[in-house]
């Protein structure tokens, strides 16, 4: 018989123990995670601004390499694979967006100005 | 005025939504392929149409001019200067010396339009012209009137002497035109077609606003220039999107 047997009050007090310390190590981990992409979604603006598209599209995948569910970060994107030609990764980064932030509205609007733009494309991207 | 000019840039400074995201508008500028590859000719002719439907408008002759100007402009190919020909002639029957002879609509224009399915004769036409591409097609630009209910805004004032702006819907006699043009590309060394590309735009004036035809038809074919031109040569659409943060 072991000890943990003996005390079956003391394993369930461990292994909650146990929970929280994970969960109060991984919280700061995860928050880090957040704001390193927002910190890359951030400066990829700020070059776009520039007219730095190549940079802006690295920075923004970083984001969502970082935060797979960061709907502006992919909105982001959609907007510079438009600028830059690339309509089909334009398409599949709006798709993304609007299904992590259905209810965006800006994201909404650029997806379908982006649609009006497929449209004349000789050959659109599947949508 | 430079600080509303720097204001209504399309680069605006960061704002905040309403849900508290930070925004920023940007200007963006997409580029479209063209959808004919034309990189094997050097020449462009732009041949003639068969045109149909009001008589006010010389079809063939101005949408010739038209093209060959917008092509100049706006292509790399070079634009070969020959007189535009004579396809209605040459599709059918002549016109009886001395009468005019006119399509006036779709069905008109149908039977006429084998002509474009002859290899032998474009091919004929391409090595005269040193194999170029061969713009052609028909061109149909009808007169059309159209009755019916049209909503607009009308300012009224209350007993206060306040403004409002309220939509009002009147009924209204209108007429205008419809142009339905038919561009066809042809490879001037085999006769064959390439391409082909049908677009219809349409206008309606007041019907006591007078308009004269061969402005309406310049209005519409602006409206359709850009669709047309994209076929041969490679475009930026201009436009403006949201970036998030």
């Amino acid at each position: 018989m072991t000890i943990v047997a003996a005390f079956p009050l003391m394993t369930r007090y461990l292994a909650v123990l146990g929970f929280a310390t994970t969960l109060l190590t991984a919280a700061p981990a995860v928050a880090d995670a957040r704001d390193d992409a927002r910190r890359q979604v951030q400066f990829g603006i700020e070059v776009a601004g520039r007219g730095l598209w190549r940079e802006a599209i690295y920075r923004w995948e970083r984001a969502i390499e970082i935060d797979p569910s960061y709907a502006e970060a992919f909105n982001n994107l959609g907007v510079a694979y438009e600028h830059e030609g690339d309509l089909e990764k334009a398409r599949q980064a709006y798709e993304k967006a609007v299904k992590l932030a259905p209810s965006d509205a800006s994201i909404r609007q650029n997806y379908e100005l982006f649609k009006e733009v497929n449209d004349r494309a000789p050959t659109p991207a599947r949508q | 005025m430079r600080p509303l000019l720097l204001a209504s840039s399309l680069i605006t400074a960061l704002t905040l939504t309403a849900c508290g995201s930070v925004t920023r508008e940007i200007a963006i500028e997409t580029p479209l392929r063209p959808k004919l590859d034309v990189t094997r000719f050097q020449r462009v002719l732009v041949a003639g149409f068969l045109s149909g439907g009001t008589d006010e408008v010389d079809g063939n002759a101005e949408t010739v001019r038209l093209l060959r100007s917008q092509l100049r402009n706006r292509s790399e190919l070079r634009v070969i200067d020959a007189d535009p020909l004579p396809l209605l002639e040459l599709s059918g029957e002549k016109p009886v010396a001395g009468e005019k002879f006119a399509i006036k609509d779709e069905k008109g224009l149908e039977p006429r339009e084998q002509i474009f399915a002859d290899a032998d004769y474009w091919k004929r036409v391409g090595e005269e012209y040193q194999n170029p591409l061969i713009v052609t097609g028909t061109i149909l630009f009808t007169p059309h009137q159209r009755s019916g209910y049209v909503q607009r805004e009308e300012e009224v004032y209350d007993s206060f002497g306040r403004r409002r702006v309220v939509p009002v819907r009147s009924f209204q006699e209108r007429k205008g035109y419809i142009l339905k043009p038919k561009f066809i590309f042809i490879d001037g060394r085999t006769g064959a077609t390439i391409y082909s590309e049908t677009f219809r735009e349409e206008v309606l004036y007041n019907a006591n606003q007078s308009t004269a035809a061969l402005s309406t038809y310049f209005e519409l074919m602006e409206r359709l220039m850009p669709s047309f031109l994209s076929t041969l040569s490679s475009q930026k659409i201009k436009g403006a999107r949201v970036l998030l943060q």
